[in-house]
């Protein structure tokens, strides 16, 4: 048996030494991890307009500096606001946002303000023969976390070019497919956000197989909560970019 | 403490005893299906081969060292507060393993978040440095930890194999080495012809389901066990 005095020196010291090494250890890395970060999230929105990279491309295996050079030459970025104004780089910094463009928006902080609060992430993509896309960020809720997406418009604002989604903590095989399974997000090309009169409906994600192929797609079996989180996300994500989108087609 | 143990100092680094000490838990005393340790995990992790991989590699890592660490500390931890202690140790090499991951591999980070951090929850980690670790000299620690850490893994890639072919038709799918092995080509295969050799047999299996859900696992598992009791008849409890 220790004497008590020991068991505290002991532990005290134990404790300084492991904090010492395991702090110096997060600040020294944490620029390659927001580095790595960045470049994860930039392969996310790139996966939405894979179809528009070439043929073959795989947004999510491509080489970091070519992802980078991509967002450089042809990717606007734009941080819109509820009612479809442009925000400036010097108001979204003044959000918290250092940086200020669209990709230092954080959608998780917007998610927990008031609708009318809220900033967007915009990105335009002009491919190499002038054909733009636009891409849209959303978030919303999986089964047990949250779950987000970027969609990709193609230039009439109604046809969906592709998409590409992210989930913090679904089941792997189930929930998590959302993100893993190629094949599923493959089913959003070509669907619109409109139904045939024009009324918007984004697009849908329905149990059982999709019935209406213009804004429809098939849900992943065992994976019910997850699926009706997409669907009621990209609903209400979409949403918020109409009046902006508006204003770009009257021009 | 008297260190009756002290005239066998000069034993050579890989001797019989020593040899034994990483080969052991490899059959006779598997960690999973002999100690019956770290079965949870085994359990989640094993739906696809490449994630098993960076995990028993994990797992090698944080078990040889918190043995080795814990036995180099071994005479000075006070008893009382040994359990604290040994996860503290537990705890910060697991972070270094989540912190180095995050940095070089993002991808995989990604994947694996929640199942690294659970590392640390892993019993054969905090079994074999109660066990082991804090009777025995470091370098048998350390010895015990690799091998106990490499019959984890084998076990989990064994199931993560079969999970993957039978599930999902592939195997180390995530990695420029991605196979397709079984089962109809799905569309998006077919389209990325670069992309690893496909080989395609069977071209009416339907991916089991079953396969990705964890109770596979515990089926595989028990099999597994039922295998290697019925070969090797030293582990049949008799009572």
């Amino acid at each position: 048996m220790r004497s008590t005095k020991y068991i505290f020196t002991f532990v005290a010291i134990m404790t300084v030494v492991v904090a010492l090494i395991l702090s110096l250890m997060a600040v020294g890395l944490k620029p390659i991890h927001d580095e790595q970060e960045a470049i994860f999230n930039k392969k996310a929105v790139l996966a939405a307009i894979e179809t528009e990279l070439g043929k073959d491309v795989k947004a999510r295996k491509m080489a970091d500096d070519k992802v980078l050079n991509i967002f450089d030459t042809q990717i606007k970025q734009q941080v819109i606001d509820y009612h479809g104004n442009e925000v400036n780089a010097e108001e979204v910094e003044a959000k918290g946002y250092k940086g200020g463009l669209a990709e230092h928006v954080d959608m998780g902080k917007e998610k927990k303000k008031s609708k009318e609060d809220r900033i967007f992430p915009l990105y335009t993509y002009t491919s190499d023969t002038g054909k733009k896309s636009y891409i849209v960020t959303v978030i919303g809720n999986g089964l047990w976390d949250e779950i987000w997406g970027n969609i990709a418009l193609e230039d009439d604002l109604k046809t969906v070019v592709g998409a590409s989604f992210g989930h913090a903590g679904e089941t792997p095989g189930l929930g998590a497919e959302i993100k893993d399974n190629t094949s599923w997000v493959k089913q959003f090309q070509g669907k619109k956000i409109y139904d045939k009169v024009g009324n918007y409906t984004s697009v849908n994600v329905r149990k059982g197989g999709a019935r209406n192929p213009i804004f429809e797609v098939d849900a992943i079996s065992g994976a019910t909560v997850t699926c009706d989180g997409v669907t009621d996300m990209l609903y209400d994500g979409i949403q918020y970019y109409l009046p902006y989108l508006k204003t770009l087609s009257t021009n | 403490m008297a260190e009756v143990l002290a005239p066998e100092k000069k034993e050579g680094l890989f001797s019989k005893g020593n040899k034994k000490l990483l080969t052991d838990p490899l059959d006779d005393n598997n960690p999973i299906t002999v100690q019956v340790l770290g079965i949870c995990s085994a359990l989640a992790v094993t739906t696809l081969v490449f994630p098993s991989i960076v995990i028993t590699i994990a797992v090698i890592f944080v078990c040889a060292f918190s043995n080795l660490i814990t036995s180099l500390l071994r005479k000075s931890i006070p008893s009382q507060v040994r359990m604290i202690v040994q996860l503290i140790i537990v705890a910060t090499l697991v972070t270094v393993v989540e912190l180095t991951l995050k940095a070089v591999q993002y991808e995989v980070y990604d994947q694996l978040t929640v199942f690294i951090g659970l590392i640390i929850t892993n019993c054969i980690v905090m079994g074999r440095l109660e066990a082991f670790a804090m009777a025995n000299t470091p370098w048998k620690s350390f010895l015990d930890g690799v091998g106990n850490g490499v019959g984890y893994g084998v076990i989990l890639i064994m199931v993560s194999i079969v999970r993957e072919l039978f599930g999902k038709g592939s195997l180390l799918a995530g990695t420029p080495l991605e196979m397709k092995m079984i089962g109809a080509t799905p569309e998006y295969w077919i389209n990325t012809t670069a992309d690893g050799w496909q080989g395609i047999f069977f071209g009416w299996y339907q991916n089991n389901n079953l396969m990705v859900l964890p109770a596979a696992a515990m089926f595989l598992i028990g099999i597994i066990i039922w295998i290697q009791r019925s070969r090797n008849t030293k582990l049949v409890d008799i009572s």
